[in-house]
């Protein structure tokens, strides 16, 4: 559609010759693309063109073929209706996405997607979908909407801010740590004060916002970390992020 | 019956007006006092309700089926802007009812919030409803959209006569499925200009467009053109000028003369409802016009990814200066993860002179990443305003707002100009 929110050409040549090309897959944009997903693959994709990288933005959706060479995978919430349709696909890539995942492929994961990511996913009226347990973590779905701003505390990220809206409730394995300390909101469930889930290089929250543009340093760890993997070495430089601040500044003040 | 509660109802609005300003609480008042209130005054109107609701476009329409009406001769009861819920309808009761709680109208036309509606129907059936649309909009509000679309059935299940339909809306078509005694009557696009309404499926990831539907429509929008637009009525298609601006309004045209069409049943005058619809005035914050140092300012309310990416498309920027002011009170939505599905590239080549609002940073933060030039950012929308019409001297002027800083940018502009100020 020509007027669509899209992440402008598809793929963009590196402004600097020295630099290579990184490829950013998002998964399912059709299905799982609610509360402004896109900006996170806006922020990957301009960070990477301000610093002189090239950037390719691919899309899995169900049915495709499962693309060569991904740099970063991006996934994100859809709605009850939009899960069911992936679901099937979801299941057959399982072990490619497990492979990645593994191997460190830089993953950044939200809400609907970080919940199929984990074991299981019980709904509250017992239904049982499977996750695809790349991430040790079950989600049950709860009667109750966790819905409002999130202040959340990493000591990789610092402060963390965006904005909840969930009934699934996760809880994490043993093993698996969580991305940031809740100080304002829920986050991952009602109880344990503790959100999203940290594991290799993937990034799993509930945090929309959209995530990406109010918390930068998670932005250039995905990008940081891919590039290292490609390239060997990553250049931070030329992104003035004075706005961030602001905004972050702005949205920590504001109530749940 | 007694005429107690309608009396201290009147009372309590009464003393509401002395002070100043409008408000629900007489409506609280008369609802406690005698909860069948409103479904008397409603019950005996001899056209009955027209329910108007949906995600997009409620205000606009709801004043265009009102006109049309009235153009044919009927006595409407409306609601005002800002009292689409159940109690706001019963206090904008109280000023027109009698002593004795009757109503002196034909027919009520009422814009109800989509979750309001719900309690609304289940108080007063409509005779009447129409289904604009299930957008994404306020999301932390109603959870998902498909949520809503569940909302909108039990509106369109309490309805007893005729349900109005967008047949390009897939989630509000599908609703025909459910009505069983009502009939259905549907709304439409020509396949021309599908790309321009996308529904939700097609704001992100769906390619190309759909296509255009095989129902049956009663009012089919075939063409638009600039302020102009023709409409298809029982295979005659009519050539009109508008006053309102903005695409989104002409469909919403439709919409209205559908729903027109179907309260005045055979006895419509074909003729003088495109003479209405001409004479429409847009509603408030919906692309109104206002003179500020002898030039054209324009309010455009968003409120929602698709709302400000219509608001966009249909304005012109070239030449105009602009402002955007977002706020996240809970009128407004408290996510503001909405901004990242609008595309503001149009708005590459001109800038914004002045971005505003509780949440100005995250706007400027989004307009950033389209790489779109911000002169300067003031939350504080009494300073930003003065600056924004001190440096726009001599430009026409828009300003792009969500509910709550349109009316604090209307507070600021009545102390310039004149200016309906909405409390």
């Amino acid at each position: 559609m020509s007027d669509a929110p899209s992440a402008g050409a598809l793929s963009e040549a590196p402004a600097d010759p020295s630099k290579g090309t990184l490829r950013i897959l998002q998964l399912y944009p059709r299905e799982m693309n609610i509360y402004g997903d896109y900006g996170n693959v806006l922020v990957l994709k301009r960070r990477l063109a301000w610093r002189g990288y090239g950037v390719e933005i691919l899309e899995h959706n169900a049915g495709d073929g499962f693309p060569d060479d991904v740099d970063i995978i991006i996934g994100g919430g859809g709605q009850d209706s939009g899960q069911v349709v992936i679901q099937d696909d979801l299941q057959a890539i399982a072990p490619t996405l497990r492979g990645l995942a593994e191997d460190g492929t830089p993953m950044l994961l939200i809400c609907g997607l970080y919940q199929l990511f984990g074991n299981v996913f019980r709904t509250h009226d017992g239904t049982v979908i499977p996750g695809i347990g790349v991430l040790d973590l079950e989600t049950r779905g709860g009667t109750e909407r966790l819905i409002g701003n999130v202040v959340a505390t990493s000591e990789e990220f610092g402060e963390i801010h965006g904005y909840e809206n969930h009934s699934g409730q996760t809880f994490l394995g043993d093993g698996l740590k969580p991305l940031a300390t809740v100080v304002k909101g829920a986050g991952n469930n009602a109880q344990e004060k503790h959100e999203g889930a940290r594991y290799r290089n993937i990034v799993a929250s509930y945090l929309h916002g959209s995530l990406l543009p109010k918390n930068p340093a998670i932005a250039d760890f995905l990008l940081r970390t891919a590039a290292e993997r490609k390239f060997g070495t990553f250049d931070a430089g030329g992104v003035d992020d004075s706005l961030a601040d602001l905004a972050r500044q702005h949205a920590g003040a504001r109530p749940r | 019956m007694n005429p107690l509660p309608v009396l201290v109802g009147k009372a309590v609005r009464i003393a509401f007006r002395l002070r100043g300003g409008g408000s629900a609480l007489p409506g609280l008042v008369v609802e406690r006092l005698d909860p069948r209130f409103m479904g008397r005054a409603l019950s005996t109107l001899p056209h009955g309700v027209v329910v108007v609701s949906g995600t997009n476009g409620k205000t606009t329409t709801t004043k265009m089926v009102v006109e049309l009406l009235e153009g044919q001769g009927l006595k409407v009861f409306t609601n005002r802007t800002g009292s689409n819920f159940t109690r706001g309808v019963a206090a904008a009761l109280l000023g027109d009812v009698d002593w004795r709680g009757r109503l002196d109208a034909d027919v009520a036309v009422l814009e109800l919030d989509e979750a309001h509606a719900v309690h609304f129907v289940k108080l007063v059936p409509p005779r009447y409803s129409l289904l604009l649309n299930v957008l994404r909009d306020q999301l932390d509000r109603f959870g998902e959209i498909d949520a809503t679309t569940r909302l909108l059935e039990r509106i369109a299940l309490a309805t007893t006569g005729t349900v109005v339909l967008n047949r390009e809306d897939p989630r509000v078509a599908g609703l025909a499925t459910s009505v069983t005694t009502a009939q259905v009557s549907y709304f439409g696009l020509d396949a021309s200009l599908r790309s321009t309404f996308p529904n939700d499926d097609e704001l992100r990831g769906a390619e190309g467009v759909a296509p255009a539907s095989a129902l049956p429509a009663d009012v089919v929008l075939r063409s638009v053109d600039g302020n102009a637009a023709s409409f298809e009525v029982e295979g005659t298609t009519t050539h009109t000028d508008l006053r309102l601006r903005g695409v989104y309004n002409i469909f919403n045209a439709a919409a209205a003369l559908a729903a027109a069409r179907a309260v005045l049943g055979g006895t419509a005058d074909t003729g003088r409802l495109f003479s209405s619809l001409a004479a429409v005035e847009p509603a408030f914050g919906r692309g109104e016009s206002l003179v500020v140092d002898g030039q054209a300012l324009e309010l455009v309310l968003v409120k929602n990814p698709s709302g400000f990416r219509l608001g966009l498309k249909s304005f012109d920027p070239a030449g105009c200066a602009t402002m955007i002011a977002i706020n996240d009170n809970y009128a407004d939505g408290r996510d503001m993860s909405w901004l990242w599905d609008v595309d503001f590239d149009s708005l590459g080549l001109g800038g914004v002179d002045m971005v505003s609002g509780v949440r100005a940073y995250d706007m400027a933060l989004r307009l950033k990443y389209d790489d779109v030039r911000v002169t300067a950012v003031e939350p504080d929308i009494t300073d930003a305003l003065k600056q924004f019409v001190l440096g726009s001297e001599g430009r026409p002027k828009r300003i792009f707002c969500t509910y709550t800083a349109m009316l604090a940018v209307r507070r600021e502009l009545s102390k310039i100009t004149k200016v309906e100020v909405v409390s």
